[in-house]
């Protein structure tokens, strides 16, 4: 009975991980496709967002089989709810960086406009707390986990500064409304993906110390 | 008659004990640290021999009033010994002994000056298998009570009907009372074993594997009861069903090797345990 229960962890476990290598292509490519404005790029994201959601619904029947064949209890259990929350978080990720990639296109066609370097500087954040967070999934490292949700106000800041940097270049630029609203949207877009990788850190954190650590953002600063 | 039925009928007495403030007040805190003064079971440094065989060793733990504990552990690591302990059905055994204190309501089961009747009146006991005597179902109700003196037949059947309430059994059988308990099925026979125990109104009742012999529906039945008894008595149930010690329990005592590991809120047992070994036991990786 137990060792069924351990198989069926280590297979939903590598599927994770898949889905996590997965997600990180996604914005790994998003952010690559603002920087060098690579439309095929771009479209492959979007195109490919099937996959992630069908691997999505994959995990959660696994998830759902499991809770119910296995009753699994303490660190299992812990495990299966944090893997029912990553994997949700993962999905939600991906379609961020398909709406990334959507601005990406847009952006692409505006060849007069120069992208912000402070988009990129928080994309290349975003990603590397994803990374993280992965790597503290895998490793089964706490201590990683809470980098990543001190990193999560660095991004924050980051998308504050963009919101009263368009503000500026709208007053001085009007008649470039259009991509700079779209640079704030990518801008936007990618604080809500450090914010999910923050989410997959908690939930890494609940699955090693059985503690629930939301809400709790004063601690972080 | 029977080893097995002897001692389920041993229940007779009245003895109330005088625990319902603390157990009132206990039962309203149940998450939070244990109160050990109103514990109605105290074990001290309990440790009991099958000769120079360890049964238990060093066991210390308080059990509330008014609620449920679990027992659980593998085969052999001592939790029937320590159930069959609180109320000396352990003594049926020659060559054993014990060390530490073991209080039931304040008083050591274990002084010489235990009135064993006394102490079994207090503390009902079910056993694995359902063990009704070969009478009529309201015969192995009254048996405790007329043992205690009750003779009035309306008394009686008062008490009868009250216990068969209390088991959720009564509804099934109010028209049939004459009828032999052993025509019952298994799951309404363990519940007139807990009608019986009951009616000799005892305040602790201890389970040892209680729905082990029966089906998922009368397991519910019984679970139902345990959970509407805990109102009224303190249960003390050992069982290797781990998924039934998380539904029906509030506090969980995990042992191994006839040592307590851990002993704590069942939701932190079965959810974030404090020992590794309890969590390789409640996970099934134990061994």
């Amino acid at each position: 009975m137990a060792k069924h229960l351990q198989r069926e962890i280590e297979n939903l476990k590598k599927k994770l991980l898949a889905l996590g290598a997965k997600i990180e292509c996604s914005v790994r490519d998003a952010t690559m496709s603002i920087e060098t404005q690579d439309v095929k790029l771009a479209q492959k994201i979007i195109d490919n967002d099937i996959d992630i959601d069908n691997m999505e619904v994959e995990i959660e029947e696994d998830c759902l089989k499991i809770l119910a064949l296995h009753q699994p209890v303490a660190v299992d259990l812990r495990f299966i709810v944090a893997v029912l929350k990553i994997n949700n978080d993962l999905e939600r990720i991906g379609d961020l960086a398909v709406n990334v990639a959507e601005r990406a296109i847009f952006l692409a066609n505006q060849s007069k406009f120069n992208i912000s370097t402070d988009l990129l500087d928080m994309a290349r954040n975003a990603q590397l707390m994803l990374k993280k967070s992965l790597d503290s999934l895998i490793n089964h490292d706490a201590k990683l986990a809470h980098e990543v949700c001190t990193s999560d106000d660095i991004v924050d800041e980051m998308n504050r500064q963009m919101y009263l940097k368009v503000q500026d270049a709208i007053v001085k630029n009007p008649e470039q409304i259009a991509p700079l609203i779209h640079i704030l949207s990518a801008s936007r877009h990618l604080e809500r993906i450090a914010d999910h990788t923050t989410n997959i850190a908690e939930d890494v954190i609940y699955m090693i110390e059985g503690q629930i650590v939301r809400h709790r953002a004063e601690e972080y600063k | 008659m029977p080893a097995s039925a002897l001692e389920n009928d041993i229940n007779i007495g009245q003895i109330k004990s005088a625990v319902s403030l603390g157990q009132k007040a206990a039962h309203e805190n149940k998450d939070e640290e244990l109160d050990c003064s109103c514990a109605v079971i105290k074990s001290e440094n309990f440790s009991f021999y099958y000769g120079s065989k360890v049964g238990v060793k060093d066991i210390t733990m308080d059990i509330l009033p008014c609620s449920v504990t679990a027992i659980i552990g593998p085969s052999g690591c001592g939790k029937s010994t320590f159930l069959r302990s609180i109320n000396r059905i352990n003594d049926l055994i020659s060559n054993t002994h014990i060390e530490g204190k073991l209080l039931v309501n304040g008083h050591n089961v274990y002084d010489k000056n235990t009135n064993l009747v006394n102490l079994r009146q207090q503390v009902g006991m079910v056993f694995q298998k359902p063990n009704p005597f070969p009478k009529s179902i309201f015969d192995n109700v009254a048996y405790g009570p007329r043992l205690q003196g009750i003779k009035s037949r309306s008394k009686l059947q008062q008490i009868v009907e009250d216990s068969l309430k209390a088991a959720a059994l009564w509804d099934e059988v109010k028209d049939e009372l004459k009828k032999s308990a052993l025509s019952l099925s298994g799951g309404q026979q363990q519940r007139l074993c807990i009608a019986r125990a009951l009616a000799t109104k005892p305040n602790i009742i201890l389970m040892d594997e209680p729905c082990s012999a029966l089906d998922p529906i009368a397991t519910g039945k019984i679970e139902d009861l345990i959970d509407k008894l805990q109102n009224d008595y303190t249960i003390v149930i050992v069982t290797h069903n781990m998924q039934q010690a998380a539904r029906v329990s509030e506090r969980t005592a995990f042992f191994c090797l006839g040592e307590l590991i851990e002993y704590d809120s069942t939701v932190k047992i079965f959810r974030n345990p404090g020992k590794k070994q309890t969590e390789d036991y409640v996970t099934g990786r134990f061994g």
